[in-house]
């Protein structure tokens, strides 16, 4: 087909306005980032700094826990997405390969789940953590996590596991490989790429989660980074900006590489899991 | 998830590849037990918990047992103007961001669709919004609407336009500059899903129609929409539900205020339960928002459906 000329003059142009729409607020933050107290306070901020200095970064350090609060998300982040994948991956198995009552009822589960607030399930998931004496531990948030990824997680497994054929399985068996060996050694390294990246999603997931953490975790030596970061914006809703944006860059930085790696693999997972449902 | 109307449609058609294959039934429950144990301790059992929670007087840190007060929540919530007042900014905070939301990433799924350059670069850049942390967002909008050290005031300021505006503590401005921000941190996740759906059409059908002579439009309506539809249905009714329910976002931005312009429920609930500890009050909320999302779901559904008939 070809497309006249003004028409893709106009495409351009509107593709051009969405790339600033999409890029500016993050140029801003990085820009904020490098620029001096005094900058900050000057009249025409500018969008290159004029002196640009790493100050922001030292400071953001000093004022908060920011090296314990990452360490706090990342325990988290990846015990949840270690846990959830692990008790994830067989379910979707059977969920993939099974139609019963039970695989029918998680389907509806991962669904319905999507669809409730968050205010009605976190009451009394608080009540019930308590009772374990799981309030204000990191272990508590994992298990949190660990079921809040599951959805997810189940979803996508599921449409890997359909991907591979049965007859793999069929031939292990007729070559004497029992069930739990057929699965361990045929079917998971088939998947691993697709647990892999259900894995890294579900890290970034947890690793950008605000509500739980800030309703389960109270004291400042057990808050994960988004809460901590929160911290820097005063009673008043007064901020220290350079600080505050330094802060904001680097916890974002984990998230933009690993989402980077997977992105397409879960855009093409999400499909899969859809389409042959 | 995002894709469900989608999935039956095609279920239909695709024939099960594997549908009953045996599996021994111990062998299965081993399997299924691991993730079904924490699915039950800590989703479902919460869930009904909670819906039973509304019909109690719970509040945290009280000596005395709870007891049932039947309706008495319900009751009160039925005359409770905050709330309400908080329900309608819900509402038309959740359709404020989904509408352009789904308009603005139909227009950057079709340019996507097409043979441009620089699509590496826009598919690079939506990864930003959606890998990010809500409070990152939140902070980095806070940013951006910086009355002093703001680029919005700067930039309105160089062409000409009166700045000094204190975006989100004006009483008017509060909130529609979040829902800019809720539009901006859920178009990715819509412009994949939909750029997704446009690329199962059949180009065939495309072609056949331009040689017909039909014009873009014509053929957007007449190609593209038709099977797109299911999947645009999904999303657009994910979307209402994501947001209705949304908390760091706006609790970052403006915890609610100025005056509670933009007290969205979820953050109404939170301050019911976790800053005044009225547990069973909240509660009730939590399921009268259920209730009131599930209702306009339903009705929006039907009749996108029952529209889908007659076209």
């Amino acid at each position: 087909m070809r497309t006249r000329t003004t028409t893709r003059i106009g495409q351009y142009a509107a593709l051009l306005a969405y790339l600033v729409f999409l890029a500016f607020p993050f140029l801003w933050l990085l820009s904020t980032a490098f620029k001096s107290p005094r900058e900050l306070g000057s009249l025409h901020p500018t969008w290159i700094p004029r002196h640009p200095t790493l100050d922001n970064f030292r400071q953001a350090f000093d004022e908060q826990p920011l090296l314990h609060a990452a360490l706090n998300s990342l325990l988290a982040a990846a015990g949840a997405a270690i846990v959830a994948v692990l008790v994830a991956t067989p379910l979707a198995y059977v969920m993939a390969r099974r139609r019963t009552g039970l695989t029918r009822a998680a389907t509806g589960w991962v669904i319905v789940s999507q669809a409730f607030p968050l205010v009605l399930v976190i009451i009394p998931l608080f009540l019930v953590l308590k009772n374990l004496r799981l309030i204000n531990s990191l272990a508590g948030l994992t298990l949190v996590y660990v079921v809040w990824a599951l959805p997810f997680a189940l979803w996508m497994l599921a449409g890997y596991v359909r991907a591979v054929p049965a007859e793999v399985e069929e031939a292990a068996a007729v070559d004497g490989a029992g069930r739990a060996r057929t699965l361990i050694s045929v079917v998971a390294p088939l998947l691993a790429p697709g647990i892999v990246a259900t894995g890294l999603f579900a890290f970034v997931t947890a690793w950008n989660e605000f509500f739980f953490a800030l309703v389960l975790l109270k004291t400042p030596e057990k808050q994960t980074l988004p809460v901590v970061l929160t911290h820097f914006i005063g009673a008043e809703g007064v901020a220290d900006l350079g600080p505050l944006s330094a802060a904001a860059f680097l916890a974002t930085l984990p998230s933009l590489v690993v989402f980077a790696i997977v992105q397409r693999r879960i855009t093409g997972g999400m499909l899969t899991g859809a389409v042959k449902n | 998830m995002t894709l469900v109307t989608a999935t039956r449609r095609s279920a239909q058609r695709a024939p099960r590849a594997t549908g009953d294959r045996r599996l021994p039934d111990r062998g299965a429950w081993f399997l299924v037990l691991p993730a079904l144990i924490p699915i039950l301790v800590l989703s479902v059992g919460p869930l009904l918990y909670g819906i039973l929670l509304a019909f109690t007087d719970s509040q945290s840190g009280r000596t005395q047992p709870t007891q049932w007060i039947g309706g008495l929540n319900f009751r009160d919530l039925l005359h409770d103007t905050l709330f309400w007042e908080s329900f309608r900014i819900g509402l038309v905070w959740a359709v404020g961001v989904t509408v352009p939301q789904f308009l603005l990433a139909l227009g950057l799924a079709l340019l996507l669709n097409q043979k441009l350059r620089l699509r590496w670069l826009a598919r690079a850049l939506a990864i930003i919004p959606w890998a990010m942390p809500e409070v990152v967002v939140g902070i980095m909008w806070r940013l951006v609407y910086n009355p002093d050290a703001g680029v919005l005031n700067e930039t309105l300021h160089d062409l000409g336009l009166a700045g000094g505006h204190d975006w989100l503590s004006g009483l008017g401005t509060a909130l529609p500059a979040v829902i800019v921000v809720g539009v901006w941190a859920g178009m990715p996740q819509t412009t994949v899903a939909l750029l997704a759906g446009l690329q199962s059409t059949p180009r065939e059908l495309h072609e056949a129609a331009a040689v017909d002579g039909a014009g873009a439009w014509r053929r957007f309506r007449t190609v593209t929409w038709p099977a797109l539809r299911p999947v645009a249905l999904a999303i657009t009714a994910l979307n209402l539900i994501w947001n209705f329910n949304s908390f760091a976002l706006v609790y970052v931005l403006t915890s609610g205020g100025p005056g509670g312009r933009t007290r969205l429920p979820m953050l109404f609930a939170y301050e019911e339960a976790f800053r005044y500890g009225q547990f069973g009050y909240a509660a009730a909320m939590g399921c009268v928002m259920v209730a009131v999302i599930s209702l306009l779901l339903a009705l929006f559904l039907v009749g996108r459906l029952r529209g889908g008939d007659d076209a």
